[in-house]
């Protein structure tokens, strides 16, 4: 099989994924029971004490509605959904903080989202493969089985139990972080930086040890069963140290469930970010999605999670495409 | 190849591909290791199960009706863990917690577990275009994130439907990883030796499926069916702790909403946030004891080793 059709019919997928996931995004608040045009009559006729006529709040309705792409049949408005948000991007303007833009929002939080993500992410993955990789290359030793009690201990746990106890132990017990972290926004200086540091420090804490204990169990899992290959029994036959064979028979091959395991980590986390930013208030894209829950604000939803699925997709199709990269025996099939 | 765990995040399906297996191989001595896991997770899975289940009985007033008692009271003879700020009793919401959670839990699973198992085994015994098709909508529904989801549908339905609704959205979005698993398996299932040994030897197809199929693929619904129970309890505290399952209704994750909502950490109430983490991760930990012990335990017997 050649690589362009390899690569044209992986395409093909993520397309085909990325289609059906936007329609079932469409759909999904078509049936919330908010209807957030009435929401949004609601707020402004309290704001005006009731003075407005039944005239101007009918103007008003068909103004929102065609400003909210509301207008017409559902057909209609799906089809004039797709086209905004695949050619142009555009999800219109928030409702509850008219007239910010939507993707101006998600501009604005993405930053935040990412820096603490791909960080945890990729810390909790070195660590979890480096412990795992001891624990599973020593696995006859008794202390590698204490490595492997960790990791089984802390996978379990489920998120939110994790940030908790951060919090109560890392906030409350020993104070050495604050309780309620405060992220300034704005125009960045030093002083701000170290102090956004400071404050992200236990969300990412959270993620670096929800990510950790299931990579140690996988990667001890794959290192167990490399090590006895007839490969790396042949390296010490024929010399090789304990930490050559560790790293480059043992390691290498072991890596690559690992590297897909990354791609939809990411996309878990993703998942987990979202409940640090609310448990921590930390201003990323979880921040927003739970106050636009709330207030039933179409257009930040829409926009939130077309970026996560577009960023899941993206994620796997990434790894997918570089995947023969890392293993040459897929290369030369 | 086939999956030796299937469960509904991406997470367990690395952890125990036929890989974990091998460490059978070696000695007896890992055996008992084995059942020790086995062992220590049903203890707990028994002792948490049956507790919640039976002592609800002998509750002396439901633990969610607030202002039963006298509000913030210390753990003392009458009420063990104290009460909390809304005059609940802690030690009595938390039984409620965990007998509401383990349900939920073990609805989801049952719901998922029917349905991965159909769109799995038609995918992976039919083929062709339709497996095609099937696949492409499992793909997607595993690549959409599912708490953003969940956090819409969470506000759509919050207030004004039962605590189970919840269960079924959970189901809803669960069953795409199962699915895919059962699925693997059934393609694996079609090229084994000892499948077409059967076959050969003129065992017809009920006696392939009763005899040899199911023996097999019962050992991962079983771990599997753990495994779903630990994402559903998962999914739903965590709607719950940010506020959008159905807070009233005791459970795991509402009990460290309503601690958080009344801020126990800054005055001190720490039974009421600390026994519900503690309580959760013993379950937590049985359940997932079990599952590894049950999946090693089996793949053992099964003489892979």
């Amino acid at each position: 099989m050649g690589v362009l059709a390899y690569v044209a019919k992986r395409f093909g997928l993520y397309l085909a994924v990325l289609f059906i996931g936007l329609t079932i995004t469409f759909m999904l608040p078509r049936f919330m029971p908010i209807n957030p045009v009435d929401g949004y009559i609601g707020q402004i006729q309290s704001r005006a004490n009731g003075t407005l006529t039944p005239e101007a709040i009918a103007e008003m309705r068909v103004n929102l509605e065609v400003l909210y792409g509301l207008k017409g049949d559902i057909f209609t408005q799906y089809l004039s959904y797709l086209k905004r948000v695949v050619i142009d991007f555009d999800f219109g303007p928030s409702f509850t903080y008219y007239p910010t833009e939507v993707s101006t929002m998600i501009v604005t939080a993405l930053p935040w989202t990412l820096g603490l993500l791909l960080t945890a992410t990729v810390i909790a993955w070195l660590l979890g493969n480096m412990v795992g990789l001891v624990a599973g290359y020593f696995h006859k030793h008794k202390a590698a089985s204490i490595l492997e009690f960790v990791g089984i201990l802390l996978y379990p746990i489920p998120y939110y139990i994790l940030a908790v106890s951060v919090l109560l132990i890392l906030a409350y017990i020993f104070p050495i972080f604050p309780l309620s972290p405060t992220f300034p926004v704005g125009e960045m200086t030093w002083a701000k930086v170290g102090m956004i540091i400071y404050n992200s420090l236990l969300p990412a804490i959270t993620l670096v040890l929800a990510g950790f204990g299931w990579n140690i169990l996988s990667m001890k899992a794959l290192a167990v069963a490399t090590t006895e290959e007839p490969y790396v029994t042949y390296a010490r036959l024929k010399g090789a140290s304990n930490w050559t064979r560790m790293t480059r028979y043992v390691f290498r091959n072991a890596l690559l469930p690992q590297v897909t395991a990354l791609a939809l980590s990411l996309g878990m986390i993703f998942n987990g970010a979202l409940l640090t930013e609310i448990i921590f208030s930390y201003p990323g894209i979880g921040l927003i999605m739970r106050t636009a829950a709330t207030g039933g604000d179409y257009n930040v939803l829409y926009g939130a999670i077309t970026l996560s699925i577009l960023a899941v997709a993206t994620a796997g199709l990434v790894i997918d495409l570089i995947y023969p990269l890392l293993d040459p025996r897929i290369r030369t099939k | 190849m086939s999956f030796d765990t299937n469960n509904a995040d991406p997470v367990a399906l690395v952890v125990a591909p036929p890989v974990s297996v091998k460490p059978g191989r070696k000695k007896g001595g890992l055996l008992w290791l084995l059942n020790a896991r086995l062992a220590i997770g049903l203890i707990i899975l028994l002792v948490m199960g049956l507790g919640s289940f039976i002592l609800p009985f002998f509750a002396p007033a439901d633990p969610s009706i607030q202002a039963t008692y006298m509000r913030n009271l210390p753990m003392s003879g009458v009420h063990w863990l104290g009460t909390n700020s809304l005059g609940q009793d802690i030690f009595w919401f938390l039984v409620f917690a965990i007998k509401n959670s383990l349900m939920l839990g073990i609805l989801v699973a049952v719901g998922v577990t029917i349905v991965a198992t159909i769109v799995g085994l038609s995918a992976g015994y039919i083929g062709g275009m339709f497996e095609r098709i099937v696949m492409l909508f499992v793909d997607t529904f595993i690549t959409i994130p599912l708490l953003p989801i969940l956090i819409i549908l969470g506000a759509l339905i919050r207030g004004n439907t039962s605590f189970f609704t919840v269960g079924l959205i959970i189901i809803i979005f669960g069953w795409a990883w199962d699915a895919r698993t059962v699925r693997a398996m059934a393609l694996s299932l079609r090229e084994r030796e000892f499948i077409n040994m059967a076959r050969f030897s003129g065992a017809n197809t009920v006696d392939i499926l009763a005899k040899e199929i199911f023996p097999y693929v019962s050992a991962y619904i079983l771990v599997g069916f753990i495994n779903t129970v630990l994402f559903a309890i998962n999914t739903e505290a965590t709607l719950a702790v940010i506020g959008l399952s159905k807070v009233e209704v005791p459970t795991l994750g509402s009990i460290i909403f309503w601690a958080l909502s009344y801020n126990a950490l800054f005055t001190g109430q720490y039974p009421w946030i600390v026994a519900p983490i503690v309580a959760t991760v013993t379950l937590f930990l049985g359940l997932f004891l079990t599952s590894t012990g049950f999946n090693q335990a089996f793949a053992a017997k099964r003489g892979v080793s």
